[in-house]
């Protein structure tokens, strides 16, 4: 498909030979625009790349954050803007915000990077007791190397009793855990296994309107098939059967639908799913011969009176061995969320249930091509799940940091959603759980036409100016999906309450003289 | 002087082979696995519950389950990993055997399968793990029994964290000052050549990596599918990725005669027979290699850049070695240092992405999953994309990050740590060097094995005898030979090492890999195992007993 003879090629290499190696990419750019030279094409293009990946899209890190990371570096180098910094509200990063680690997992992650410090009366026991417990389960007793592909054998068990504890001793087998890098991770690995079929037998995943974009970008890159159900917006954007019903049916025309997503507590909506509807849910899917993943990284996350996190297994669990004994069902957590925040950790873990045994050996098989999940993060979720206990050492201090960021966090959801809708043209359902609101904006007819001769969704027209003017970096509602006709944006309510306060009045503010400009 | 392998001879990705739970009698668990504690039962657990399973189809009223072996993606189906395989599974299964007071013929399993250097006694490099503690908890910068070059890593590295903590999220390519730092190491490597931070990308471990790119590269159908040439015997790795991201294997054979040199011819050969049915797109190389253990030379890295400049080829050249090399007449050469040594015709087209970790060379922090890949040449509109894709899974692990800028960063001769610093990495480097060495002369003592010098990495792939009625047994129980020989050997002797076939090797011609990580005591009564071993076997299948 490309040629060029050696004459000329002689002749373009001596000028380029000229040019210092840096530069060779701009004259040969410079050189193919003029068509002077037929070039060796290169291997890899836009045209020639795997077009799944291209589909791939992923908001909460797209145009809009690296315009933000650009507006930073214009700000280091002494540009003038209308703010002193930018407010990265698009993610959910708690110690980006300042948010303090707590003390007692850093020591005992300090304890397993260098043991040397053991020795060190500075740390408390309970501390160096489970730093010690992890390193003898490592190889050579280092954290340093490879764990089972599985995770580290005695994680997994203190991952198991955690759950049976949190379910009220509903049994979880070790068996079943799997830690992952992250519970992305173990999502992707999921939906890996899922995905099979061609045109009509194309496997189907169902995810939530608005969704996470983890989900729709995975369901890209695998070349899966994406099923949208609606979540009810008008009623706390819970989720209706009715819905999930409509959407299956109409999937049914053109794919094979086998995977339902739940996120609960819901990213980006916040809202905390009833004990009732998750029942209904797995009847649904019982009926229908659907695989249930279930998002559960907010479940520590629940702020809202009157709310409770009901996880999906429990719930299965008390539904009767009719369906305890069949819902293929995978639950994920991680210790990037809740009142850790370790994001950077990258742990996580994967429980799954009813999984056929000869798949559970192909996923075994699957997670040990990539070796192993890094063990500091798989150590961190062994102090989530294996926290100080009263009569410890460190039970005070850690139960004290534990509520004062949890409590922090009730305040900034109900802050968030109060101050938002005194806005006229805002509209924010409350934040029942998780970290973020997503309220409705109303924008006017004008902006809406402006953002459309721009080629640029509505929402991603009203963010890009919000970042420009205030600093501000939101992510806009078309990045996880909603009903046509309708917008909002994702903010996460984790910087600290004097902080988000002043966000949200220049939000106000800049809300206010948008609709006065566009009407 | 290569014959055309045939079907059979692709010993990679397409055929499946003794993966997970199809493995053979042999492999069945000698007890009932109903505790389950051991991560590597699963497979084990299987067959005695997917028998439960089908029982319950047959009444009738049990629900199908959704995801079974006939919904499974059949891509995954076909993906192995022998490095973990059912050997490895194995030798799990007789470690917790003995844990519960069972007899053997030995006292431990030896896990010398996987290049796995702390789980085999070498102990951290001190100053690595100052920096990464200092990181995890900066309450230590106070304490004085830290030394100054270690806080001032920390504070730099924490200055270039969200909120000065290991805990957020980093930009997806990696935080910036680590970048810079590996941009400043490559320059330094390859003397003055240089390397643009932009185009350093940290990873979770060289393999996330490896995937990441082949994933960019993976495209069309039928004949126009993207092929991937990769030596035989390679790292499983690469045809499992293969298999994962249905791209076709392209096997290029390393010549054993010759050390495990690459040989150009072997590539154009390789090259010609896939166009075929394919579109070759891309051309892997592990140097210094693995399994096999040479050391490319100078001059053969400026043919394979040539051959992919000719041909059309983006180059991935996994580098993860550079720094384990032993053999007194080789040296590492970059690839990217070779190709601008070619001149600007070939550094300025020829697309190479090379890839490092913090897994090997002296350091062998494997669980901290650390990497990078410098990426040269790429379509910019092809960045923006992978910038994209490596988004989505957020970042690559801090801490592992961390232990990566310290070792492109090390104590510099200046600074007072530098002396225990070189001490102990001089000390792995040099046992490394001595244990390549010996098992090298042991292996090549015993009569019917026959082992390559380790030039470098650190595995010995020796080339081992099976007698003919070894082989007959072995096709028998629908096994490879060199399968059914490391399962007697792990059997026999605890020692676990991974059967040449996982690897790929020519037809008839049969090899293990096992690691020289091993403590020298250690790889001595080891290697005597091992030819104690191979001698029985080669009198027991001769008749001669």
């Amino acid at each position: 498909s490309w040629s060029w003879d050696r004459t000329s090629w002689q002749t373009y290499a001596t000028n380029l030979s000229a040019f210092p190696a840096a530069q060779s990419e701009h004259l040969q750019q410079k050189m193919s625009e003029n068509g002077a030279l037929p070039l060796r094409g290169k291997v890899l293009t836009l045209d020639t790349m795997n077009a799944n990946v291209k589909k791939v899209d992923y908001a909460v890190r797209g145009p809009i954050v690296q315009r933000a990371v650009q507006i930073e570096k214009e700000l280091k180098e002494g540009v003038k803007k209308p703010f002193e910094e930018v407010i990265k509200a698009n993610i959910g990063d708690a110690h980006a915000m300042g948010q303090r680690p707590i003390t007692f997992f850093r020591q005992v992650m300090a304890l397993c990077t260098y043991p040397q410090l053991l020795d060190d009366n500075k740390f408390p026991e309970d501390a160096k007791n489970r730093a010690r417990r992890i390193l003898q389960s490592c190889g050579g007793n280092s954290i340093g190397a490879y764990t089972t592909s599985q995770g580290i054998d005695c994680v997994r068990h203190d991952v198991a009793n955690y759950i049976q504890r949190r379910d009220g001793g509903i049994p979880s087998d070790p068996d079943n855990i799997y830690l992952t890098t992250g519970a992305s991770d173990g999502i992707v690995t999921i939906l890996k296994l899922l995905t099979t079929g061609e045109g009509r037998t194309r496997t189907g995943v169902m995810i939530s309107i608005p969704q996470y974009p983890l989900y729709s970008a995975s369901i890209a890159e695998l070349g899966a098939v994406q099923i949208n159900y609606y979540l009810n917006e008008e009623k706390c954007w819970s989720l209706d059967i009715s819905e999930l019903q409509r959407s299956l049916q109409a999937a049914r025309e053109h794919c094979n639908p086998c995977v339902l997503c739940i996120i609960n507590p819901g990213n980006p909506t916040g809202q905390v799913q009833s004990r009732q509807c998750i029942e209904d849910v797995i009847r649904f899917a019982a009926k229908e011969n659907l695989f249930l993943m279930a998002d559960e990284v907010y479940q520590d996350n629940v702020y809202a009176e009157g709310c409770a996190f009901h996880s999906f297994k429990k719930v299965l669990f008390e539904m009767g061995p009719e369906y305890s004994s069949k819902v293929e069902l995978a639950s994920f957590h991680s210790t990037s969320k809740c009142y850790m925040g370790e994001c950077g950790f990258r742990g996580g873990y994967m429980e799954v249930m009813n999984m056929d045994p000869e798949v559970k050996a192909q996923l075994t098989k699957l997670v040990s091509v990539r070796l192993c999940p890094p063990a500091p993060g798989q150590a961190l979720m062994d102090l989530v799940v294996n926290s100080p206990q009263p009569g410890e050492p460190s039970y005070q201090t850690f139960m004290k940091e534990r509520t004062a960021v949890l409590s922090a966090l009730a305040e900034k959801a109900k802050l968030t959603e109060e101050i938002l809708n005194t806005v006229p043209g805002i509209s924010c359902n409350p934040v029942q759980g998780a970290m973020y609101s997503f309220p409705r904006i109303t924008l006017p007819e004008r902006s809406i036409n402006e953002a459309k001769a721009k080629g640029q969704a509505p929402d991603m027209f009203y963010c890009m100016k919000l970042l420009e003017e205030t600093g501000i970096c939101l992510v806009p509602g078309s990045g996880f999906g909603q009903r046509e006709g309708t917008y909002h944006f994702r903010m996460t309510i984790l910087p600290p309450t004097d902080k988000l306060k002043i966000m949200l009045n220049k939000l106000k503010e800049f809300h206010q003289k948008f609709t006065q400009q566009y009407s | 002087m290569y014959a055309p392998p045939t079907e059979t001879e692709n010993l990679g990705n397409r055929k499946s082979r003794n993966t997970g739970c199809d493995n053979g009698e042999s492999l069945r668990p000698s007890h009932t696995p109903t505790g389950c504690g051991n991560s590597y039962s699963a497979g084990y657990c299987s067959f005695i519950l997917s028998a439960k399973a089908s029982a319950g189809r047959l009444d009738g009223k049990m629900r199908e389950k959704t995801l079974t072996m006939d919904t499974l993606n059949p891509q995954v189906k076909a993906v192995e990993y022998a490095v973990r395989g059912p050997i490895v599974i194995k030798a799990g299964e007789i470690e917790r055997y003995l844990e519960e007071g069972g007899t053997k013929p030995f006292s431990e399993v030896i896990k010398a399968n996987i290049g796995d250097a702390h789980a085999m006694g070498q102990q951290p490099i001190t100053f690595l793990r100052q920096v990464v503690a200092l990181c995890t908890f900066p309450e230590l910068m106070d304490s004085p029994s830290f030394p100054e070059d270690a806080k001032w890593r920390a504070r730099r590295i924490l200055q270039g964290c969200g909120g000065h903590s290991l805990g957020s999220y980093s930009a997806s390519p990696g935080v910036e000052c680590i970048r810079k730092d590996i941009a400043a190491y490559i320059e330094q490597r390859d003397e003055g050549v240089p390397s643009d931070w932009e185009n350093i990308y940290l990873t979770t471990g060289a393999s996330d990596g490896i995937m990441t790119i082949l994933r960019l590269l993976v495209s069309g159908k039928d004949s126009s599918r993207t092929g991937v040439m990769i030596p035989i015997p390679q790292y499983p790795l690469y045809s499992a990725a293969i298999s994962e991201m249905d791209a076709v294997q392209v096997n290029y054979y390393l010549d054993e005669d010759n050390c495990w040199a690459l040989d150009i011819n072997e590539l154009h050969r390789a090259h010609q027979a896939a166009k075929q049915h394919c579109q070759p797109r891309v051309i892997c190389i592990i140097n210094p290699g693995n399994p096999t253990g040479q050391v490319q030379s100078k001059k053969c890295i400026e043919e394979v850049l040539h051959f992919a400049y000719e041909e059309n080829l983006f180059v991935m050249s996994d580098e993860v070695y550079q720094d384990n090399v032993y053999a007194p007449d080789c040296q590492f050469h970059s690839f990217k240092k070779v190709l601008y040594e070619m001149g600007p015709e070939y550094f300025s087209s020829v697309e190479l992405v090379s890839f490092h970790s913090t897994s090997k060379g002296y350091t062998g922090e494997c669980g901290f999953r650390g990497g990078y890949m410098e990426v040269i040449n790429m379509d910019p509109e092809v960045k923006a994309q992978l910038v994209k894709l490596l988004s989505v899974r957020l970042c690559p692990p801090l801490a592992g990050q961390a232990a990566m800028d310290v070792i492109v960063n090390p104590p510099q001769p200046e600074e007072h740590t530098f002396k225990q610093f070189h001490q102990e990495k001089s000390s792995v480097l040099g046992a490394l060097a001595e244990k390549a060495k010996l098992t090298e002369q042991i292996l090549n003592a015993v009569p019917g094995i026959k082992c390559n010098p380790v030039q470098g990495a650190m595995y010995a792939f020796p080339r081992i005898f099976i007698p003919p009625k070894a082989v007959e047994e072995a096709k028998a129980l629908g096994m490879q030979p060199d399968m059914l020989y490391c399962l007697r050997l792990l059997e026999e002797t605890g020692i676990c090492v991974v059967p040449g076939s996982g690897f790929g090797q020519k037809d008839r011609t049969y090899h293990f890999r096992m690691t020289i990580l091993p403590s020298i005591e250690k790889l001595n009564v080891l290697l005597g195992k091992v030819r104690d071993f191979h001698i029985r076997f080669l009198k027991e299948y001769s008749g001669l007993e």
